[in-house]
């Protein structure tokens, strides 16, 4: 087996006396696209930021490429290789800074030159034209400021890329070109996925492998072919997946 | 029986750079059933159902040919009339329980609230009648609840609360916008199932207004699908499948389901005559 791209051993958070995160072990392969589902409290969102270095973790490991990372504190270099898109379109971007400056800033911090040509590109792979470079967030819809965050966290030329929640802020037809331009970006850069969302049909179709949680702990760990053929074990599997079909009269 | 008479409603927005037209003639009719609303955000059907409650804000210009709530006109009556519809005869269901409640004051003192504007009744009635519809909404110890604040409340409680304020009154028209969308999916169903068995049991008419085309049409008879502040296509839950409107189809088409294997997702293409 080669070495997982992301691997976390025991992890375990704490806020305040709040376990948020029961000793939690997930490993992700290089290339590969890992989901991870669950409902609010669920700690999915705490595990992808204790990944990020965004929450520090009491106890546990953390590797990403081999590497290991403290509770606290990331380097520059982490992020070069991980980088994160939010769930809020609206709360991610800077208010007032124009798309340009803030597709600037990565690159300023990690010293790249050649920012024009790579502004240019990074709005032209998500599908927006140089027309929207000048504009402030507030000018952009929902759907166009997550294809700027999407844009942002691409231009370091990251290995890594997590996503927490990154359409469930959208109309259901935004959504599906989000997915498209992910999946592609995936393709085109041979990126690590790890996905958060409470969708379980949004999960299956983005991803290889997927985790169920609960109440700070993973439930269990399933191929997304597993939800149709119904070869899951827990319980709570089948009730989200139960949900995800609608409501039906009895 | 009819009781709501929506005809070419239109409700426009006053905005510096011109006028925003939110609804643009929706019309439709209403009896005891249950009728979903479904759009994208900006459609208007969010519009359509504070414009029927009453609760546009006061610089918009509604005009409609008829709005009709059971013989009343909707349009001529005075904000003293709406006040003795809202809450009694018409209620409103919100989205989010953590930003519709009033956070400073108990949930049993806010259902109480609504019982006292509308009825003359001694607070001890007042307070059986909040804690058996507690009870109705299926919280299971309502005394406890009955003292507690909306923060102190789980978000699927919080919203049991919400919908038992709004039907404490026996309300003949409910209109619910986005009743579940900010809770749980596994919470979102007892919620729906709760709200189905009470509007079946106390006879009622229902505007489900959602985003979510598949849930609306497993909740409703009936499905309005909105598209620019206009109705694109009017048809029979069961006939979902039978859609014809290309945008209803795209709306549809455009879901990640489980269990197929579709790479790229169809994307919905939208075109200019859809706005017409």
């Amino acid at each position: 087996m080669t070495e997982p791209a992301v691997s976390v051993r025991d992890m375990r958070v704490i806020f305040d006396e709040y376990v948020a995160l029961k000793d939690v072990s997930v490993s992700v392969q290089p290339k590969e696209s890992f989901g991870i589902v669950g409902e609010s409290g669920s700690g999915k969102s705490t595990l992808l930021r204790a990944i990020a270095g965004l929450n520090s973790f009491v106890s546990g490991d953390l590797k990403v490429n081999g590497k290991s990372y403290p509770a606290k504190g990331r380097d520059k270099t982490f992020y070069r290789t991980v980088q994160m898109v939010f769930q809020d379109p609206y709360g991610s971007l800077h208010p007032r800074q124009t798309v340009d400056r803030l597709l600037l800033e990565p690159l300023a911090i990690h010293g790249f030159t050649d920012t024009e040509a790579r502004i240019a590109r990074a709005l032209d792979e998500v599908g927006l034209g140089n027309g929207f470079r000048f504009r402030y967030s507030h000018q952009l819809s929902g759907g166009q400021r997550q294809r700027i965050a999407i844009a942002r966290a691409l231009i370091v030329e990251p290995k890594i890329l997590l996503l927490d929640e990154p359409t469930s802020a959208l109309d259901a037809s935004i959504q599906a070109e989000i997915l498209n331009l992910l999946e592609q970006a995936r393709r085109d850069r041979d990126l690590t996925f790890i996905m958060v969302s409470h969708d379980l049909g949004v999960i299956s179709h983005m991803c290889d492998r997927l985790a169920v949680m609960k109440g700070g702990e993973v439930v269990e760990t399933i191929l997304p072919e597993a939800l149709t053929s119904r070869a899951f074990e827990a319980d709570y599997t089948r009730q989200l997946l139960v949900a995800s079909e609608g409501f039906r009269r009895d | 029986m009819t009781l709501l008479t929506v005809d070419n409603l239109k409700v426009t927005f006053p905005t510096r750079t011109g006028r925003v037209e939110a609804v643009r003639g929706v019309s439709f009719t209403l009896g005891k059933e249950r009728l979903g609303i479904v759009g994208e955000s900006g459609s208007g059907k969010s519009q359509t159902g504070r414009a029927i409650m009453g609760l546009t804000p006061s610089q918009a210009e509604i005009t409609a040919d008829t709005l009709q709530f059971s013989g009343l006109d909707l349009l001529k009556i005075s904000p003293r009339e709406r006040r003795t519809l809202r809450g009694k005869r018409v209620a409103m269901i919100l989205q989010d329980p953590k930003y519709s409640l009033n956070p400073v004051m108990t949930i049993g003192r806010q259902i109480v609230e609504t019982l006292k504007t509308h009825e003359a009744l001694s607070m001890k009635e007042a307070r059986q009648r909040a804690l058996a519809m507690l009870e109705a909404v299926q919280i299971r110890d309502p005394e406890r609840v009955f003292d507690l604040y909306p923060h102190e409340v789980s978000g699927g409680m919080g919203q049991r609360a919400m919908i038992a304020m709004m039907l404490v009154c026996g309300p003949e028209l409910l209109i619910a916008d986005e009743p579940t969308s900010a809770l749980d999916v596994t919470v979102q169903l007892d919620v729906l199932k709760i709200l189905d068995k009470l509007v079946a049991e106390r006879g009622m008419g229902l505007i489900f207004i959602s985003h979510d085309l598949r849930l609306v049409s497993s909740f409703c008879d009936r499905v309005l699908v909105m598209y620019a502040g206009k109705v694109v296509e009017e048809l029979p839950s069961a006939d979902l499948r039978n859609a014809k409107h290309p945008y209803t189809k795209g709306l549809l088409n455009c879901l990640p389901t489980i269990g197929s294997d579709r790479h790229p997702l169809p994307v919905l293409e939208r075109q200019a005559e859809w706005r017409l």
